[in-house]
């Protein structure tokens, strides 16, 4: 089991009804790995991410976590592989109801035996990570769209996860903060040995931190490309050059 | 305590259980503490706080660390260290961090990078009666312009509309009324059966003891047409739709959509707010009607069958009863009610934030302010009515 790649996705068809988005998608995440899945709007990137973290049931294949197929254990054992998990939504995703503390303090308490000084401790170190510190009382209608996004990768760094999977990261940040979120992504895989998983259409990000990347083509509805992303700006496929190159090859 | 060369060392050591996290401390002569830290040092461990440390930090210490027995760490030492760090700083302790591990390091530095937002926190602390008594005062002090405002901003939507320059869709205006009015007519049939059969109920128990049954007619169909219908639909329509107009009116205001209809140029009370009010004004009235009827059959079969009035004789007293003001008064005050749902449920979508939690007490308000305006106005029109002898 030990053996086995940490993620594989294997003949992944999702769809809404009859209409595919991508049908048969093959790849393989292993441990370490920044795996990007890119491609244009709308060729169902979000959809596929989606299948991986068990919100979307797909319409065939599989999606195996260290060798377990997620869709098809037990509910039990689907809830102890999420657990595995750190999910950053496109928009923050936070708790409206919650303060940024509360928002990062819930997966904390819910799954550890932490006092509420280390509680405390911890959510301060999480905002300050991604440079939100002191912004603990805020809540998520106080911030601006960046501020959330980032709060919202403190809150799926909460449990350490060793799948961090990251809706979007860039989108919306000043450049500044992006390059600052790319190092900190960097980090957190070189330091802690988090595998993530980077779902974008932001070049200068994809080619900074990706070590391994799908293409997704939304006029085929499949996987058009794989390796690593600065090896496929000199890809063979005109349309991932094209994407690669911002319309310049 | 040992002596190792010219420095003494004072070490002590803080255990957890076995194969948990170690902490020592050793002093090496007067300037140096050096901080040994083994085992596990992660989020499942019940990880030891930097209070332990404290008594051993003072001024002009200089602070190093040893982790060569360290054999895993995550946020939780992490965590501990920045913690430490910032106590050092305060206390004059300066830190060499060479002896951890280098992600640690980089992690730490990154945390410090950007430096702490200093900004009033909120404080958690209980208010004060008289605190909270005095911000909802003027907090309702506050929101009376507000609502005026509202008011004065419909009032002009509905003289554009007169001149025939409101701008709105009219297959909106019909999905509301199709929304409001036909697909009231369930609850309102239900609600409205029921109401009349207590009537009927209650009528008879009173008006058996004289002799005078047949009056559960009277009773009923005033009672119905008049005030009750008008009542019961109000308040199930400012459950029903005022709720949803705030939560749609909040949903788009979270959304930007009212601010882009503002950009264009467009009035948001015209395109938004002016279809749901005529909608409403125009529907309640005829589900009052509705209601009413729906309540005098429901006296209708509770006299026919548990009190032995005929259903004729119930029918003629009902007609014998029944004035044309009756119905003017019932479709009267529906239609004002329409209109303070509809008022209620648009102005607190209006006002309302930019978040999930905002819709909810957008929608919970509206329902409660139309209520309340609707008691209010039904006890001042029965008032005026019966002075102006209607």
């Amino acid at each position: 089991m030990s053996d086995a790649p940490h993620i594989e996705v294997r003949d992944l068809t999702m769809a809404y009804g009859d209409f595919v988005i991508q049908r048969d998608l093959n790849f393989v995440v292993n441990k370490g790995d920044i795996f990007v899945i890119m491609g244009g709007s709308g060729c169902g990137k979000t959809t596929v991410m989606r299948a991986l973290i068990g919100l979307q049931r797909p319409a065939k294949g599989a999606v195996f976590y260290g060798g377990e197929d997620f869709w098809n254990v037990a509910l039990e054992e689907q809830e102890r592989l999420k657990r595995r998990l750190g999910i950053m939504f496109q928009g923050g995703a936070l708790w409206s109801s919650m303060t940024l503390g509360e928002n990062i303090a819930l997966p904390l308490k819910e799954y550890t035996a932490l006092s509420p000084r280390q509680l405390d401790e911890i959510v301060s170190f999480k905002l300050a990570l991604v440079g939100l510190a002191g912004f603990e009382d805020f809540y998520p209608s106080e911030l601006s769209g960046g501020m959330k996004k980032r709060a919202g990768l403190a809150r799926a760094m909460a449990l350490d996860p060793d799948i961090l999977v990251i809706d979007e990261p860039s989108s919306g940040l000043d450049p500044p903060t992006a390059r600052r979120l790319d190092d900190l992504i960097l980090e957190l895989r070189d330091s802690l040995e988090t595998t993530i998983v980077v779902i974008s259409h932001d070049l200068a990000s994809i080619l900074a931190i990706g070590s391994n990347s799908i293409f997704l083509d939304a006029e085929t509805h499949t996987m058009i490309n794989t390796g690593k992303p600065k090896e496929a700006v000199a890809s063979g496929d005109a349309k991932v050059r094209h994407f690669l190159t911002r319309g310049a090859a | 305590m040992t002596v190792n060369g010219a420095n003494v060392v004072i070490a002590r050591t803080h255990n957890s259980n076995e194969k948990q996290w170690q902490l020592d401390t050793r002093r090496i002569g007067n300037d140096l503490l050096e901080v040994s830290c083994g085992g596990r040092w992660c989020l499942d461990q019940d990880l030891p706080a930097t209070a332990i440390i404290v008594p051993e930090l003072g001024d002009g210490l200089r602070l190093s660390f040893n982790t060569a027995q360290l054999s895993a760490w995550d946020t939780g030492f992490l965590a501990f260290l920045r913690t430490l760090f910032m106590l050092c700083e305060e206390r004059g302790v300066s830190i060499d961090q060479e002896g951890l591990p280098k992600g640690v390091r980089h992690l730490l530095a990154m945390a410090a990078a950007v430096p702490e937002q200093k900004v009033v926190k909120r404080s958690s602390a209980g208010q004060s009666l008289a605190f909270q008594v005095g911000t909802a005062t003027v907090a309702l002090f506050r929101s009376a312009p507000e609502m005026l405002h509202f008011l004065g901003e419909i009032t002009l939507s509905f003289g554009r509309l007169i001149r025939g320059q409101a701008q709105f869709r009219l297959s909106d205006l019909w999905w509301e009324i199709e929304e409001v009015g036909p697909r009231a007519l369930g609850i309102v049939s239900v609600i409205s059966f029921l109401v009349g059969l207590i009537l009927a109920y209650l009528g008879a128990d009173q008006l058996r003891m004289v002799g005078a049954q047949i009056f559960i007619a009277d009773l009923v169909a005033i009672g119905m047409v008049r005030e009750v219908g008008a009542l019961m639909t109000g308040i199930i329509i400012a459950g029903r739709t005022g709720a949803a107009f705030a939560a749609q009116l909040g949903t788009m205001q979270v959304n930007e959509e009212i601010d882009a209809f503002k950009t264009l140029g467009i009035s948001p009370v015209d395109f938004l707010v002016l279809p749901r009010m005529l909608a409403l004004m125009l529907m309640v009235p005829l589900l009052t009607l509705y209601a009413g009827f729906v309540g005098m059959l429901a006296g209708l079969l509770v006299s026919a069958t548990i009190f032995d009035i005929g259903m004729f004789e119930y029918y003629t007293e009902t007609v014998r009863a029944l004035e044309l003001k009756h119905f003017l008064v019932g479709l009267s005050k529906g239609s004002v009610y329409g209109a303070m749902v509809a008022y209620a449920g648009c102005l607190r979508g209006m006002q309302c934030g930019r978040s999930a939690e905002s819709v909810g007490e957008a929608a919970t308000s509206a329902v409660v302010t139309g209520i309340l305006l609707i008691t209010i106005v039904a006890s001042l029109m029965t008032i005026i009515f019966y002075r102006l002898g209607i």
